[in-house]
């Protein structure tokens, strides 16, 4: 198995993919539904990383 | 006021068993003897994904151990059912050797949440297949 070396910002970014795929798929009852609530779990995802990661920063100033 | 909805009756577990049993087994598979092939190879894409970068980045697996405290003991045994969740994948890693010590590092932080969290999502894939199994969603 090989080995990867992933920064924080790149796991959490697959985390966040992964794991809006399977929020659409078993959360909603069409595929246009699906693919939107993905999209928008995602964006969230990637919104509440930025907003923890800069709230960390100025934590620690 | 509107009269509470009565309580459907639960399937007999022929109906729903195969698929939850395929779902736990691999993730996906529910929904592929469900017939619900393009969610199934998203399910299994996801999670599989999920788990094989968990194990890519050294992640530590969980064991059903003790530990000094309350909280460590909860994760230990946390963690452990979220492996099992992963069906075959967790009990492959196991058979073949896989053994990596908790060591100190974000990447391998990281891999331990990928590996637990996999298990989790793949509960949320048996559950929907039960549903669809149960006739309770297309």
């Amino acid at each position: 198995m090989p080995k990867v070396s992933l920064s924080h910002f790149e796991a959490a970014l697959l985390f966040a993919l992964f794991t809006s795929i399977v929020f659409g798929v078993v959360s909603k009852r069409t595929d246009r539904e699906r693919v939107r609530y993905a999209a928008y779990c995602f964006a969230w995802f990637v919104a509440a990383l930025f907003g923890l990661g800069w709230l960390m920063f100025l934590a620690h100033r | 006021m509107d009269s509470p909805k009565p309580k459907e009756p639960a399937p007999p577990p022929g109906v729903w068993g195969p698929a939850v049993g395929l779902a736990w087994l691999f993730p996906g598979a529910g929904h592929f003897w469900l017939r619900r092939y393009g969610r199934a190879g998203w399910l299994a894409f996801a999670i599989v994904g999920m788990y094989l970068l968990g194990l890519m980045m050294r992640g530590p697996l969980f064991h059903p151990e003790r530990g000094p405290d309350l909280l460590t003991t909860l994760i230990q045994y946390g963690g452990f059912i979220g492996h099992l969740c992963s069906g075959l994948l967790y009990l492959l890693t196991l058979w073949l050797g896989y053994a990596q010590p908790d060591a100190p590092g974000a990447v391998h932080d990281y891999g331990a949440k990928f590996l637990v969290t996999a298990g989790l999502l793949n509960i949320l894939a048996m559950v929907d297949a039960y549903e669809i199994a149960a006739g309770r969603k297309s």
